[in-house]
């Protein structure tokens, strides 16, 4: 199960990364075969550094997160491949040596704060519950722990909401609660999945300069998840896209949005409408739908929906493709400006013409 | 307050907000402040919003709570000597039979009549509500404690926890309820007496065990059910992430929220108790004579229904009332938890 760990690209070049995730697998046994959530995940992250995972509903981001944590049900579930963090292995680690990490070295927010709180219990027990538990601390000082985070998270009168629960807050105050829960004991790594979406687009970006900032204040990695480029454009230092569990693009953000070699990362950004275009120009979008993950297609998994498809991509799947750029990895025969690229979609261009 | 002629408050439209004006002004003219006017106005656009989640229980609900204090204030009294009642076990023999609407005609000095025995029915009637009352509260205590326990466990860990225990469950309730119970006591009453404690362990606690078994399954699929759909939210798994452990999370996060769906089910759970207890009393394993109770009431005259009905109704109605009022309660309790978890 470990034995891929010894592949040289990641370990021996960064021996300390915080977080080195190599040919992570997440399978689901189900009635109808084995789902392929995650398959053959590989990447690093160092402290202080952002990873956005980028990718449609069902790409396997989600999935991706929890598996890392060990989050995932035990049952109906093969995960294989390696996770080191802070140089140990933890893919096999059982729940209750797992439980030393949750929420004292690793932690999460969810996409909805709406159903991540307790119903039934005040704010500042629902911070003071893991502090207690992994920091040796008494009561006084916990609560007063909670209050400065309360502030730290810019939650007006916080003494005043310790004492109140969930419902008595607005969605944003609420996500802001939840990132105070998860940065409570001070995390080196947080997961943040989905941490805007079900959020108001005025508090979005307060939300995530509120994440931003904490994570430089604490030095702290994160891996952000999002369906939205625009969410990580500014924020994250590496982006990975995902499509049908695998990683199909991974690149430094900059590179990523200059030099994209892959048709789904290109399909994706030109799915974004953008201001400049005049009202009511028709919003691209990307064909068909993301692979059945029980029987995914010979070949590129993207191959059906895109515009460049050429008769070797049903046949052969693309492996992940160094770039010019160090640190730029893409899966594809035909990539995004490149000569056989545009001749790919050149002549598909004029198939569809002709035909 | 009077309501607001609903006709009158103008319809939002393209005219809106010139018909406000005008409608403001018209209420100006007849003398009523606009600020009142605004408070109708919105009062009935809110109306029924504020009844569904107001603080008032409705006069049903009221009426239902008062007749509960109203019978367990009497029994506690009752059973503390604090009330100038005859004894439930002294014998005026001159009154046997005779009641309201006995045939033989009414009891003097005894309103409610009395029993074959001569016995004071008030006396009868109060002290007997401690005998179900007790009876019925305990054994659905156990069951909640007892049922709650393996519900949560089943609906918390699910998988082959959840199997084995709903399997027992089901085991439990393929026996008629009845006979379950009959067969309880029986079985019960043979251990403590071969115990040698057979005289000295009240009947009372034989009954409460007997028919708290039986509510276990009843009580126990309740908790399941919601401890398995409260598992599954994601606060529960965020407490995980957190590091919490399962235990803390199962009482912790989970029980609070299952909590007022056990206490909505108790209610309707002690109702069927009191029927229970009075089938049992009927079927001759109840409280024991002479300590009353409403079912070993009804169940040593059910013989002089046709000349003496006055022993069987009275504590009939207050078995009915009761009953009514416990499951109008639950329903009510139902309701309003509906209310607070949609708008959590």
């Amino acid at each position: 199960m470990t034995s891929s760990v010894t592949e040289p690209v990641a370990s021996a070049s960064n021996t300390q990364a915080l977080l080195e995730v190599t040919d992570l697998c997440t399978h689901f046994e189900t009635d109808r075969g084995i789902v392929r959530a995650v398959d053959g995940v590989s990447f690093t992250l160092d402290r202080g550094r952002t990873l956005g995972v980028v990718g449609e509903s069902g790409s396997g981001k989600t999935v991706l997160s929890r598996s890392i944590m060990g989050l995932l049900p035990k049952r109906h579930t093969i995960r294989t491949g390696s996770v080191r963090f802070e140089g140990r292995e933890i893919a096999d680690l059982p729940a209750k040596e797992m439980r030393e990490y949750w929420g004292a070295r690793m932690s999460m927010i969810f996409q909805d704060p709406m159903t991540s709180l307790n119903p039934v219990m005040k704010i500042g027990k629902q911070i003071t519950e893991s502090v207690r538990q992994h920091l040796d601390v008494d009561k006084k000082y916990a609560d007063e722990l909670a209050e400065n985070l309360l502030r730290s998270v810019r939650i007006p009168e916080p003494e005043r909401r310790l004492k109140e629960y969930p419902h008595q807050l607005s969605g944003g105050m609420r996500q802001r609660v939840c990132i105070a829960v998860a940065l409570a004991c001070g995390p080196a790594l947080l997961f943040a999945d989905e941490p805007t979406t079900a959020l108001d687009v005025t508090v979005q970006a307060q939300v995530l300069d509120l994440m931003a900032t904490q994570q430089r204040e604490r030095f702290m990695a994160m891996v952000l998840i999002t369906h939205d480029l625009g969410v990580v454009a500014g924020r994250a230092d590496e982006i990975a896209v995902m499509y049908a569990g695998r990683i199909v693009e991974r690149a430094p953000t900059s590179v990523l949005f200059s030099d994209m070699k892959m048709p789904y990362t290109e399909a994706l950004l030109s799915s974004i409408p953008k201001l400049e275009q005049p009202s009511h120009t028709r919003l691209a979008t990307i064909p068909g739908r993301p692979p059945d993950l029980v029987n995914p297609p010979a070949g590129c998994k993207f191959a059906p929906r895109c515009a460049y498809v050429q008769p070797r991509c049903t046949e052969e799947e693309p492996p992940l493709l160094p770039a010019t750029h160090p640190g730029h990895e893409y899966r594809c025969w035909f990539p995004v400006g490149t000569p056989a690229g545009d001749e790919a979609l050149a002549r598909n261009r004029a198939a569809k013409a002709s035909a | 307050m009077p309501e607001p002629p609903r006709d009158e408050v103008p319809v939002a439209g393209p005219e809106g907000h010139r018909d406000l004006e005008r409608y403001a002004e018209d209420s100006l003219d007849s003398g009523l402040a606009v600020g009142e006017r605004q408070i109708y106005v919105s009062a009935v656009a809110v109306g029924d919003e504020g009844r569904r989640r107001g603080a008032g229980l409705g006069f049903g609900a009221w009426l239902a709570i008062g007749w509960l204090a109203f019978i367990v204030i009497v029994s506690v009294l009752a059973q503390l000597d604090l009330l100038p009642l005859d004894s439930p076990t002294k014998s005026f023999a001159e009154c046997a039979r005779l009641g309201p609407f006995a045939k033989e005609g009414s009891a003097p000095g005894h309103l409610l009549g009395c029993d074959s025995n001569g016995r004071d029915m008030i006396a009868r009637l109060a002290y007997g509500g401690w005998s179900t009352l007790i009876v019925a509260t305990g054994a659905v205590l156990f069951g909640l404690v007892f049922g709650g326990i393996l519900g949560m466990l089943a609906g918390f860990f699910s998988h082959k926890t959840d199997t084995v225990i709903t399997s027992l469950f089901n085991v439990f309730l393929a026996i008629p309820a009845v006979v379950l119970a009959l067969s309880l006591v029986a079985f019960l009453q043979g251990a403590a007496t071969s115990s040698g404690g057979g005289d000295r362990v009240d009947p009372k606690l034989l009954l409460i065990l007997a028919i708290g078994i039986v509510s276990v399954p009843l009580l126990g699929r309740i908790t399941r059910a919601s401890a398995l759909s409260w598992s599954q939210r994601e606060f529960v798994l965020a407490a995980r992430a957190q590091g919490a452990r399962p235990l803390r999370i199962m009482i912790r996060e989970v029980l609070p929220n299952v909590l007022p769906a056990m206490m909505s089910i108790a209610l309707l759970g002690i109702a069927i108790a009191i029927v229970a207890e009075g089938t049992l009393s009927i079927l001759g394993v109840g409280v024991r004579p002479p300590t009353p109770s409403w079912g070993n009431v009804i169940a040593l005259d059910r013989g002089r229904i046709k000349d003496s009905p006055h022993i069987i109704f009275e504590p009939a109605i207050l078995i009915f009332l009761t009953v009514l009022s416990l499951n109008f309660l639950g329903d009510v309790v139902r309701a309003r938890l509906d209310v607070r978890e949609s708008a959590v």
